[in-house]
């Protein structure tokens, strides 16, 4: 029992070092000064912009990817399509590109020196350096949360059952919302949550894709690494303690929501 | 698994819909990644066969492979305490654990930056010691060690609470040592978690980038990373530089992708 214990001593000494110990000193920062100079530098202007554009792209990002992401795991579980491999493979696939590089993607086909990108320019929708490539790279970097989480639950469930509806008179629309869709919505919410807390952490295809225009295209993240190279460490601290309380809220929320969609198919 | 069909219909508009999405979004974007580097070939093979991007490329994969290593021998300790031993605060560092996918990158590097930089709070000791860290390599391996931190340590468990712990009690019913029960019972049987775990940890390392630039300052041919050289070559705007180093990480990436794929099925 002795070899066990020193075990035990072992990894907790490891992640308190290596995990509690920066964490802690990451919130002591951020209050530090207290309440007033937290005040100050979260409400400065430019830092709630940043704090309201990443809200926004990233509650927009969800909205699409819950829609599609439910489309895509539909078919990779439904339907005997072909490459049903290289569409399972491509969802991953943001998973193993590392998330500048996924910004690096967007700039090389959106960027204003490209021949897309000098078109869409012209026709007043430019992608890169814009709020549009914000939700593109977000769009690039979710993709496979919604599909992952719906996928198993998906196929659980009997097709027989939405066939049986159609067969007797619902409509196509009728069998979505009665029959498919509420099995599968506590899945489709955990991916959602998923989706939302990562493209409000979101950093690096940011980083290259979207400009960093002040009270444009400056999302939190990249505000707070300004911050931090303008020798304004505390306030950086400030702003991230308010991007790790919206992450720590929604882990919770992230896992009741995985345990009831798994336990409804257990 | 229910018989599959072909889809007809409203289902086959949906099917279409669905490839022409991940088209767009994933197979357009990194075509046109390889034209750009294809047009400009000659100048990239220079810049990336240079001392700077060879530096770069020499950290990123000996932390990613330093990562593979620590991540390996405290993923499998830490599977095994948080699955098999019960213990007052176990649910805390369970907790701890997963801490680090809630920070972004940049917070990652600042919280790091705040214990290790000029008026961290762990100078003191550091300057004792003598250790050159902060903007120096050790600061780039410790935030990619925090940042992959529970990759290995998830799949590893997930593996141990499948298979249970009865082989181990009757390998030490048979008179085996806890260690010999160790090397010839549980290591093998976590070994597909161990491969899964090492996959995750090397997408994400070779992949880290806001962290790593907070903390190591991007500096060439010192804590310079592939990603960081990407960065710093978009800001100098030497796109194809930039271009052909993603291009590389994005090739390595699909590999690993095989690698996770095979290990799906």
């Amino acid at each position: 029992m002795r070899g066990s214990l020193l075990l035990r001593l072992g990894v907790v000494a490891w992640v308190t070092a290596l995990v509690a110990l920066p964490v802690t000193v990451l919130v002591l920062r951020g209050v530090e000064d207290g309440p007033h100079a937290f005040w100050i530098a979260v409400s400065d202007p430019t830092a709630i912009d940043a704090l309201v554009l990443s809200l926004w792209t990233a509650a927009l990002a969800t909205t699409i990817n819950a829609v599609v992401g439910t489309a895509v795991a539909w078919v990779l579980v439904r339907w005997d399509v072909p490459g049903r491999r290289v569409i399972a493979a491509l969802v991953d696939l943001p998973l193993a590109i590392p998330t500048l590089v996924a910004g690096v993607l967007l700039v090389a086909l959106f960027g204003p020196q490209t021949a897309v990108g000098h078109v869409l320019i012209g026709l007043g929708i430019p992608v890169a350096f814009a709020r549009t490539g914000i939700v593109m790279a977000l769009l690039f970097v979710t993709l496979p949360f919604v599909v992952r989480a719906v996928e198993p639950v998906l196929e659980e469930l009997d097709p027989a059952e939405e066939e049986a509806a159609y067969t007797m008179g619902a409509t196509r629309f009728t069998t979505l919302v009665r029959v498919l869709l509420p099995p599968i919505l506590p899945a489709v919410a955990a991916g959602a949550v998923q989706t939302f807390a990562r493209s409000v952490a979101e950093f690096g295809s940011l980083a290259a894709v979207s400009g960093n225009i002040p009270h444009r295209t400056l999302v939190a993240p990249v505000y707070i690494l300004g911050e931090v190279e303008a020798g304004n460490p505390g306030g950086a601290a400030s702003v991230s303690l308010v991007l790790l309380a919206i992450a720590l809220s929604l882990q919770p929320l992230a896992g009741a929501l995985a345990r009831r969609a798994g336990a409804r198919h257990a | 698994m229910h018989s599959l069909r072909r889809p007809t219909g409203v289902s086959r508009f949906i099917f279409l819909g669905v490839c022409a999405w991940l088209a767009a979004l994933l197979l357009v974007p990194l075509g046109a990644l390889c034209v750009n580097v294809a047009s400009d070939l000659g100048h990239v093979v220079s810049v990336l066969s240079g001392p700077e991007a060879l530096n770069a490329i020499a950290l990123t994969l000996a932390v990613t492979l330093a990562c593979i290593v620590f991540n390996g021998i405290f993923g499998v300790a830490g599977a095994l305490v948080l699955v098999r031993q019960r213990f007052v605060g176990r649910r805390v560092l369970d907790a701890l654990v997963d801490l680090p996918l809630a920070l972004s990158p940049v917070m990652t590097g600042l919280a790091f930056l705040l214990v290790l930089g000029r008026s961290g709070v762990l100078r003191p000791v550091v300057d004792r010691l003598g250790l050159d860290v902060a903007f120096a390599w050790p600061s780039v391996l410790i935030v990619t060690l925090f940042v992959t931190l529970p990759f290995t340590l998830r799949e590893v468990a997930l593996v141990l609470e499948e298979v249970g712990d009865s082989e181990e009690q009757a390998a030490s019913t048979l008179g085996a040592s806890a260690w010999q029960a160790f090397w010839r019972v549980t290591l093998p049987n976590v070994r597909g978690g161990l491969v899964m775990g090492a996959t995750l940890t090397a997408a994400r390392a070779l992949g880290e980038f806001g962290a790593v630039l907070v903390v190591g300052g991007s500096i060439a041919n010192r804590t310079q990373t592939a990603t960081t050289f990407i960065h710093g070559a978009l800001e100098e705007r030497q796109e194809s530089a930039a271009y052909g180093m993603a291009l590389l990480l994005a090739a390595a990436a699909v590999a690993l992708l095989f690698v996770l794929q095979r290990r799906r099925e």
